[in-house]
């Protein structure tokens, strides 16, 4: 099977003396349920930004669908962003545009015609179930709206990965179900590859998954 | 209404630099036109011994518009009464030559001082008369009032642009979320500062708007018209295309600038 991530002895930190991870050596299969979970504090987050090139590895290789992150020039970045979706744990909505517009965003960034944005914009919301909020602004939303419009954004464009940062964390059961039945969706129905940093991976999942445990900047695929 | 506040505080930032200009520039032409109308009613007086061409004193000052030759028979007819007229044609005929200088330009003390020096090169004049007394006191006085608005002007600017500075901050401040966000869905830097060089061009014409009304209206004003007549000069104070155009051209670039310079200074959140 194509591998979408390959990481080589990659080794991730903020600043020298503090490595997180340490010589991590992991692949990801391309169209794959990937979760990863590990303690407060253990690195998920920062392996999660390294991957979508937030954070440069400070030694090894890490390549994202294609593209070598290690020294990265901004161009090549851009190119790779434009076809991830992420999903912030804290939402990272634009706070002076509407939802409609949030979610239009990726499409905007990958050249879509305006027809068909809004035809994608319109059924994203009819599916995170907010087509009634569609003018309103991110913080006339709760948290878990907020949380619904981010995913209704990071699928806007058919991405090739989707990359998920405590997706569900703080939401009531209604929304988390909501949102997992979404990735699910995604990676069954357009073989998206779903990588999800969680603390607690959900009982009721129907797809096959792979799990990842992080500890002591370690990384080692959970059997 | 924070965000029409922060609109605002650049638009007066960029106003106020305008209007200094534009009052730098009325001044500068109320000056030049006064400077002119000086110049019609200055001129040199010279004493020669031999009839001098005015292609001859061209050639030794360039700066000559016209040369007039004064008639001396006014201060002859005085002494009419008194002399022969043997003696009188003799008289006139010995007496030296004087010629009234125009110049093309108002001069300088320093420039008076060299076109009399030039003058005096010539063998058969004698005297130069450049009334530097009173043409250095009001031409001092010109160039200091012209300095007091300069330095008044460069006041102003360095004020606004401070005021400037601190709205790119606050730009900044306000912008840089909505970039970053950008950014970490591959947006181009184009396409990520789109918004705001559009806001920033916005407020340029509004701020270049506000200065043509402004300034129309004080070119149309009654009171400002009395008082160049009262000193005796005509200026356009507000050309409305080509003031307008400079007014534009200064508050669109010092916009973009502001727009490139956060751009520039953009730094995505880890």
């Amino acid at each position: 099977m194509d591998k979408v991530i390959i990481a080589k002895n990659l080794s991730l930190a903020y600043s020298n003396d503090d490595t997180i991870i340490n010589k991590a050596n992991f692949s990801i299969d391309t169209g794959s349920f990937v979760f990863i979970t590990g303690a407060s504090g253990s690195g998920k987050s920062t392996l999660l930004k390294s991957l979508y090139g937030a954070l440069k590895p400070i030694e090894g290789s890490l390549v994202v669908g294609g593209v070598e992150l290690k020294g990265v020039s901004t161009k090549k970045l851009n190119f790779l962003r434009k076809h991830l979706g992420i999903v912030f744990q804290d939402y990272k909505l634009v706070k002076e545009w509407t939802i409609e517009k949030n979610i239009m965003l990726p499409l905007i960034i990958n050249g879509y015609e305006k027809s068909v944005t809004q035809n994608q914009v319109d059924s994203l919301l009819k599916h995170v179930r907010l087509q009634h909020q569609a003018g309103k602004y991110p913080q006339e939303l709760s948290g878990g709206e907020q949380q619904r419009v981010a995913m209704a954004r990071a699928l806007a464009h058919n991405p090739t990965i989707i990359l998920a940062d405590e997706p569900t964390g703080n939401l009531d059961d209604y929304s988390s179900q909501l949102i997992w039945n979404l990735l699910e969706g995604a990676n069954e129905q357009l073989g998206t590859t779903i990588i999800v940093v969680t603390h607690h991976i959900p009982e009721t999942m129907k797809v096959e998954y792979k799990h990842y445990h992080i500890e002591f900047g370690d990384i080692r695929e959970v059997i | 209404m924070k965000s029409f506040r922060n609109h605002l505080s650049l638009i007066i930032a960029l106003v106020s630099i305008l209007f200094s200009i534009q009052i730098f520039n009325i001044v500068d032409r109320s000056i030049n036109a006064y400077k002119e109308k000086l110049t019609k009613n200055y001129s040199l007086v010279i004493v020669s011994q031999n009839k001098l061409l005015p292609k001859e004193l061209k050639a030794q000052v360039p700066n000559i518009a016209d040369v007039i030759e004064l008639s001396p028979e006014h201060v002859i007819k005085k002494l009419n009464t008194k002399i022969s007229k043997n003696n009188m044609e003799l008289l006139k005929a010995t007496l030296p030559r004087f010629y009234k200088l125009k110049l093309s330009k108002y001069p300088s003390p320093q420039e008076i001082e060299k076109i009399r020096k030039q003058l005096l090169k010539i063998k058969s004049i004698t005297k130069v008369e450049s009334f530097s007394a009173t043409h250095d006191t009001i031409y001092n006085l010109l160039l200091l009032f012209k300095t007091v608005i300069s330095v008044l002007a460069f006041a102003i600017l360095i004020v606004t642009v401070l005021l400037i500075f601190k709205e790119l901050r606050i730009w900044q401040f306000k912008h840089n979320e909505r970039m970053s966000i950008m950014s970490l869905f591959g947006a181009p830097t184009w396409l990520r500062s789109a918004v705001l060089f559009r806001l920033a061009i916005v407020d340029a014409l509004i701020a270049s708007a506000i200065t043509f009304v402004m300034f129309s209206y004080i070119a149309s004003s009654s009171w400002v018209h009395e008082q160049l007549q009262t000193i005796g000069i005509e200026i356009v104070v507000f050309d409305k295309v080509d003031d307008f155009l400079s007014a534009l051209a200064i508050s669109v670039l010092l916009s973009i600038f502001l727009a490139a310079f956060i751009v520039l200074g953009h730094k995505e959140e880890v």
